[in-house]
C-alpha cells in the first residue's frame, strides 16, 4: 500500500515538475508547481514527517504559492511567446537527453545497493523534534537564516523603490 | 535531555566576527533611512571601520582556537586566515568604491550593507566545518552578490549582469545543496569531519556510488562559485556589465571564500578519496585555465579582459587543490591572498580611468595613459606584472608555490602545462602595457581628475601588498604552511 501511494504521487510530482517548465502561461506554470509541493507533502507524509506535510501544506502549497499567482496577476503576465521550433536542435537534444538519463538510472540502478530500502513510517518527526532539532542542534544556521532573509529584503528594496 | 539549548560565552566569542559584520551592516541600512542627505558620507566610514573591527576580532579569537555550536563552526588558522582575508577585500572595495558611487549619483547606504553581509557571509564560509552552514553562509554572500551586480538599476547593463548572475547562481546553488542531501542520504551526515571519519573506515560500509554522485552534484556548484570550466560562462558577463567596483569585488572576495569552501570540503572530507577527486580536478584545473587565457588574448574591453584572466588564475589555483597536499592547500591560500592585492589594485584603476558612466572601458581609451597620468598607468603596469608573474611581485611567488606543490605531488605535465599558461598570459597583460607606453593618447582624451582619496589609498595598499608578498612571501606562507593541516 505503501509503495503503491509513493509511487502514484511521486508520478504526480515529476509529471506536473515537467508540466510547469512545459507550459508557456505563468499561470499554468504557478498551478502545477502547488501539485508538486502538493505531492512532496504525501510523500513526507508516508515517511513519517507528519509536521513537515503540513508545514509543507501550509507554507510552500498555501502561503507562497498565493504569492506567486498574485504576482502573477499583478504584473498580467501572459502567455510567453514560442520560439520558432529548431528541428536538428530538438533532434539531436532529445536523445542526447534520454541517453544521459538512461546512463545515469542504469549506473546507479547496478550500482547500489539493495540490502537496505526506506522503510515508510519509521521517521519520527513531530513539532517536538523538529524545534529539539531546530534550538539545539542547528541552531546557529537557523538563526543565520534570518541574516539570509533581511539580506534578501534588502535586496528587493534597493532593486524596486522608485528612486536611488 | 541533558543537551544544553543555551550556547556558551566561549561559543558566541568563535562567532564574533560575524555578529559584528551583521551588526555593522544593520546598523547602516538603519543609518541610510535615518541620516539626513549630508552625513550619508559617514556610512562609508562606518562600513570600513566595521571591515576593520571584524578583522581584528577574528585575530584576537583565533588566540583560542576550537568547534563551536555543535561542530558546526571551527575557528583555526585556516579560517581564520580567510576571515581576515575577506575582510580585507571588502575594505579595499569599500574605498574604491566611495567616489565611483558619488560621480555615478548613486550614493547610498544600502550598497555598504550590502557588501558587510556579503562579507559575514563569506567569514561564515571560511568558519564552517558543516554543509548546510557552509550553503547558507554561500548564500548570504551569493545573494548580497547578485544584488550588488544589479546596483546602478538605470544601466542596463548592469540589469544584464545582474540577471545573469542570479539566474546562473541560484542554478548552480540548488546543485550544490543537492549533492548535500545525497551525501545526507549517503552518509547520514553534513559533517566534513564525519564524512571524513566514514570514508575512512572500511567497516562503516559507505555506498561509494551515493557518495560519488553526491561529490559530483559539490562539485559543480563549487565550480560555478570559483568560476572553473565548464561553469566559466558567467562571469566574463557579469564583470563586464556590474560596476566596476563591484566587479572588484566579485572577483576577490566570494571567490577567496568559494575557494576556502572548495579546500575545507576537499582537504577535511574528501581526501581519502583523492584517487576519484584527482582526474576531474587534473582535467578541470587544465580547461579553466586554456579557456580563461586563451579566450583574455582577443578582448578589447579591459573589464572583459580582466575576467578572463580571474577564470585563468581560478584555473591556477586549481591547479594547487589538485596536489591535494598541505603544501598544495598552503600555495593555493598564498596565491589567493596575492591575487586578491593584485586584482583589485588592478580593478581599482580600471574604475578611475572609466570615468562618469564607465564610458571608458575598451584597451584604446588605455593607450598613452603614461602621458596623461603617469602614477595612475605606472601602479596598473605594478599589477600587471604581478598577474603575469614577474619576480618582486606577489604573483611571482604565488605561481612558484603552486607549481612546486604540483610538482611535489607528482603532476608534473599539469604543472608543464601552467607554465606555458602563464607565458600566453604575459601576451595580454603586456599588451596593456605597451599600450599605455607606447602609444599616443587617442584624440579627445583629456586630463584626467584626480583620483579621490579612498582610490588612493586602495592603491597604495594594493602596491604594499603586491610588494611585501613578493619581496617577503614568508610572512603569509609560514602562516599558511602552519594552517594548512589543520584541515585535516
Amino acid at each position: 500500500m505503501d509503495v503503491l501511494l509513493f509511487l502514484i504521487f511521486a508520478a504526480i510530482a515529476v509529471g506536473c515538475a515537467l508540466n510547469l517548465v512545459l507550459q508557456t502561461h505563468p499561470i499554468s506554470s504557478a498551478l502545477s508547481l502547488i501539485g508538486v509541493m502538493g505531492s512532496l507533502a504525501v510523500l513526507y507524509l508516508l515517511l513519517g514527517g507528519e509536521f513537515l506535510a503540513a508545514v509543507q501544506l501550509i507554507v510552500y502549497a498555501g502561503a507562497i504559492m498565493v504569492l506567486f499567482v498574485f504576482v502573477i496577476m499583478l504584473l498580467n503576465a501572459g502567455g510567453e511567446k514560442k520560439p520558432s521550433k529548431k528541428v536538428l536542435r530538438t533532434a539531436v537534444a532529445l536523445p542526447l537527453l534520454f541517453t544521459l538519463a538512461g546512463v545515469a538510472a542504469y549506473v546507479l540502478a547496478s550500482q547500489a545497493p539493495r540490502t537496505e530500502t526506506v522503510k515508510f513510517g519509521a521517521y519520527v518527526a513531530g513539532p517536538y523534534e523538529v524545534g529539539k532539532a531546530l534550538f539545539t542542534t542547528w541552531l546557529l544556521p537557523f538563526e543565520v537564516t534570518s541574516i539570509l532573509i533581511l539580506i534578501a529584503i534588502l535586496g528587493a528594496v534597493v532593486l524596486a523603490r522608485k528612486e536611488i | 535531555m541533558s543537551v544544553s539549548s543555551i550556547p556558551s560565552a566561549q561559543e558566541i566569542v568563535r562567532f564574533a566576527p560575524e555578529i559584528a559584520l551583521s551588526l555593522g551592516g544593520t546598523f547602516v541600512m538603519l543609518g541610510e533611512a535615518g541620516l539626513k542627505n549630508g552625513s550619508r558620507a559617514r556610512l562609508a566610514v562606518m562600513a570600513f571601520l566595521t571591515l576593520l573591527a571584524a578583522a581584528v576580532l577574528a585575530v584576537f579569537v583565533a588566540a583560542d582556537p576550537g568547534t563551536a555550536f555543535s561542530n558546526l563552526l571551527v575557528v583555526d588558522g585556516f579560517s581564520t586566515f580567510f576571515r581576515v582575508l575577506v575582510c580585507a577585500a571588502g575594505m579595499l572595495v569599500v574605498l574604491i568604491s566611495t567616489n565611483y558611487l558619488r560621480v555615478e549619483g548613486h550614493d547610498s547606504g544600502e550598497y555598504y550593507a550590502l557588501i558587510l553581509f556579503s562579507v559575514a557571509g563569506q567569514c561564515l564560509m571560511a568558519a564552517s566545518n558543516e554543509l548546510i552552514m557552509l550553503f547558507i553562509g554561500l548564500e548570504c554572500s551569493s545573494i548580497a552578490s547578485y544584488v550588488l551586480a544589479g546596483y546602478l538599476r538605470d544601466d542596463r547593463r548592469n540589469n544584464e549582469a545582474a540577471l545573469k548572475y542570479f539566474l546562473l547562481g541560484s542554478f548552480a546553488s540548488a546543485f550544490f545543496l543537492y549533492g548535500v542531501a545525497w551525501l545526507w542520504g549517503a552518509l547520514g551526515t553534513t559533517n566534513l569531519s564525519e564524512v571524513r571519519r566514514l570514508l575512512l573506515d572500511p567497516s562503516a560500509g559507505v555506498d561509494a556510488t551515493m557518495t560519488a554522485a553526491a561529490a559530483a552534484l559539490l562539485l559543480v556548484g563549487l565550480a560555478f562559485k570559483v568560476s572553473a570550466a565548464p561553469f566559466q560562462m558567467w562571469a566574463p558577463d557579469v564583470y563586464q556589465g556590474a560596476p566596476a567596483p563591484v566587479a572588484a569585488f566579485l572577483s576577490v572576495g566570494p571567490k577567496a571564500a568559494a575557494f576556502a569552501m572548495f579546500l575545507r570540503i576537499l582537504m577535511t572530507a574528501f581526501v581519502p578519496a583523492r584517487g576519484q577527486w584527482e582526474p576531474v580536478l587534473w582535467t578541470v584545473a587544465l580547461a579553466t585555465m586554456v579557456i580563461g587565457n586563451f579566450a583574455a588574448l582577443h578582448q578589447t574591453n579591459v573589464k572583459r579582459l580582466l575576467a578572463y584572466s580571474s577564470i585563468a588564475h581560478a584555473g591556477y589555483i586549481l591547479v594547487a587543490l589538485t596536489a591535494m597536499s598541505d603544501t598544495g592547500a598552503a600555495a593555493a591560500m598564498f596565491y589567493l591572498a596575492a591575487y586578491t592585492f593584485m586584482n583589485i589594485g588592478a580593478f581599482a584603476v580600471v574604475t578611475y580611468v572609466a570615468g562618469r558612466g564607465e564610458r571608458h572601458v575598451e584597451l584604446m581609451d588605455f593607450s598613452g595613459l603614461s602621458r596623461r597620468s603617469p602614477a595612475m598607468a605606472a601602479v596598473l603596469s605594478i599589477f600587471l606584472l604581478s598577474l603575469t608573474g614577474v619576480p618582486l611581485t606577489a604573483g611571482f611567488f604565488g605561481k612558484f608555490y603552486i607549481f612546486k606543490a604540483a610538482l611535489d605531488a607528482d603532476l608534473v605535465w599539469l604543472a608543464v602545462l601552467g607554465l606555458l599558461n602563464s607565458a600566453v598570459a604575459a601576451y595580454y597583460y603586456l599588451r596593456i602595457i605597451v599600450m599605455m607606453y607606447m602609444h599616443e593618447p587617442s584624440a579627445g582624451a583629456g586630463a584626467l581628475p584626480s583620483p579621490g582619496v579612498g582610490i588612493r589609498w586602495a592603491l597604495a595598499a594594493s602596491v604594499a601588498g603586491t610588494f611585501v608578498l613578493g619581496v617577503a612571501p614568508s610572512l603569509v606562507l609560514d602562516f599558511a604552511t602552519a594552517s594548512a593541516p589543520l584541515l585535516r
